[in-house]
């Protein structure tokens, strides 16, 4: 195997993207992704046999599509990388039986590793040759954001010491976009379209509840998240104008609740970097696509002094090439093969990186 | 030589040739962990049997019926093998397997194949007989139904002999589907045999929280 500078396939099927990657080092060759988003559409969030047998239809035709963007054949690889949890635990065997019978087939080594790690391992990757951006520096707090996760890490390094700081207690982040839109009208996914909806509204129109950021709760709860609160006063509030026979300001709703998701998340995120003095910050998860959620984090980490990172938006959502990329620091670290015997685990602690 | 895999009931993974028969077989009757097992019992066999993957002229993917969780973990495994080895992918009915093999033990004439589908139902298959080649004769199914159904004394196929198999074996599968090969049968369709649709209900829009 080459060890310095070897390429990686990935296979990611945690939740409801079939993402299949391919990595030389720290170099990107292709990020294929299928969604079944749209199929998830009618229910208004995603469902996971859905999402399962998704994954089972997609697998080929993305590895087929990945090998052929990288321009490479599937026998040059060097090992093959899984995600093996946290997620969905029906979507997350497909990936594994797909992984195993992969690097068996090849007779490669496989690297089971763990999907919130991956996330982090996105920014080590890059566009190519003329991309020569700083590697990531450690320790780095590290906020992690998308339908399936809410967490706070502190990263002191990618491949051997991750420590979960805080995660939601409830919902995820993603899912109350998913669930206000819901309450307004709008349809799934709800990110972008609270996204839009919000253009044209004042955030400061009403004071939603921030979730875990009282005094009382601040002890035990000092970097956890909880958005299940604020759902429902946001639903509470809009039932209230509606029983009143009042017109819903949805634009107003919008931005007030998307400004108190982004003050939550990011008030805990700079605290962790403030408490802990490591003044460097990194975002990954599809939530990140919010532009309010990005502008926000720039302005309070420039006003704290804290280093902001977030990778390409298209290694932000789940995709394969993250996996790769943990693999290929893995191998690069000189650790060992995953032996065969891992299976999906849906609550992997982050700070398993490797299975 | 083909490689085969069935993950409808336990997880069971076999090398065979028409020639040779069975030349590996490895399975586990746990039903819970086809997605740890999968990966030792495929090695278990590629090392018994001491050939390259290239040797290999396809692999076969038991299509179900069966719960479709560890159902999954077979096809997935036995399409992307076929993918990395180079060789086709062949679909085969898994009960066709537990069919094959009674007949080959001496079963004569109608036959109910039937197996847990879990949530209080089974899967069944119906067959005729086998062909002369010793290939099952399926006339009705794979189906899914309420154990009680295949009870009444007015389901379409009561009365014909019945076979509950707690364990589908992929060296079975695998020789089923080196017969079809040889005798021209075309093969399953590539489709995982699910039966039910996932069971999701469409929002009404959302519930009032006050
Ligand atoms: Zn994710």
């Amino acid at each position: 195997m080459n060890r310095s500078n070897p390429l990686v396939l990935g296979i990611e099927t945690s939740c409801d993207e079939t993402g299949i990657g391919i990595v030389r080092g720290t170099t990107l060759l292709s990020n294929t992704i299928a969604s079944s988003m749209d199929e998830h559409a009618r229910y208004g969030g995603v469902v996971p046999e859905v999402a399962a047998r998704a994954h089972l239809e997609e697998l080929v035709p993305a590895i087929r599509a990945a090998t052929l963007e990288a321009g490479i054949r599937l026998d040059e690889i060097d090992a093959v990388a899984v995600t093996s949890g946290p997620g969905l635990a029906g979507a997350l065997m497909v990936g594994v039986a797909a992984a195993k019978a992969l690097a068996l087939s090849l007779g490669k080594p496989i690297y089971a590793v763990n999907h919130l790690v991956g996330h982090v391992g996105a920014d080590v990757l890059r566009m190519g040759a003329t991309d020569t951006a700083e590697p990531l520096e450690y320790p780095t707090i590290a906020l992690l954001v998308s339908g399936g996760h809410t967490s706070l890490l502190l990263v002191r390094d990618l491949v051997s010491d991750v420590e979960l700081l805080g995660e939601t207690i409830d919902d995820a982040a993603g899912e109350a976009f998913d669930k206000v839109a819901r309450v307004l009208g709008l349809p799934y996914p709800g990110g972008p379209q609270i996204d839009r909806a919000a253009l044209e509204g004042d955030p400061s129109a009403i004071r939603f509840p921030r979730g875990l950021s009282q005094t009382k709760d601040m002890a035990k709860h000092r970097y956890d998240f909880s958005f299940s609160g604020l759902k429902t006063s946001v639903a509470r509030w809009v039932e209230q104008k509606r029983d009143a026979g009042e017109t819903v300001p949805v634009a107003d709703v919008a931005a007030s609740f998307r400004e108190a998701v982004v003050d939550i998340l990011l008030t805990k995120a700079v605290a962790a970097c403030v408490d802990l003095e490591v003044p460097r910050l990194l975002l990954g998860g599809g939530v990140i696509a919010n532009a309010r959620l990005r502008l926000v984090a720039e302005q309070r980490t420039d006003a704290a002094g804290i280093a902001l990172r977030i990778p390409p938006l298209s290694l932000c959502t789940d995709n394969g090439a993250m996996i790769a990329a943990l693999g290929a620091q893995l191998i690069m670290a000189g650790l060992e093969p995953s032996s065969m015997e891992f299976g999906a685990d849906s609550t992997l602690p982050v700070s398993e990186i490797q299975v | 030589m083909l490689l085969a895999i069935d993950t409808s009931a336990g997880t069971s993974v076999a090398l065979v040739d028409l020639d040779r028969g069975v030349i590996a077989h490895h399975e586990t009757g746990d039903t819970m962990r086809h997605a740890e097992v999968i990966g030792r019992l495929i090695a278990a066999c590629l090392s018994e049997a001491d050939l390259p993957v290239a040797a290999l002229s396809g692999v076969v993917g038991g299509m179900g019926p069966g719960p479709f969780t560890g159902l999954r973990v077979g096809i997935a495994a036995a399409r992307v093998f076929a993918l990395g080895a180079g060789v086709p992918f062949v679909p085969v009915v898994s009960h066709d397997a537990v069919a094959f093999g009674r007949y080959r033990d001496g079963h004569i004439g109608g036959l109910v194949v039937v197996t847990d589908a879990r949530r209080r139902e089974v899967n069944w298959s119906v067959y005729s007989g086998a062909d002369a080649a010793g290939l099952p004769i399926r006339v009705a199914g794979p189906g899914v139904a309420k154990p009680a159904v295949l009870l009444e004394d007015d389901w379409d196929h009561a009365g014909v002999p019945r076979h509950d198999a707690a364990t589908v074996s992929a060296a079975d599968l695998g020789l089923v589907a080196e017969l079809m090969w040889a005798h021209g049968h075309p093969f399953a369709g590539d489709e995982a045999i699910y039966l039910r649709s996932p069971d999701v209900t469409l929002s009404n829009g959302p519930k009032r929280v006050s």
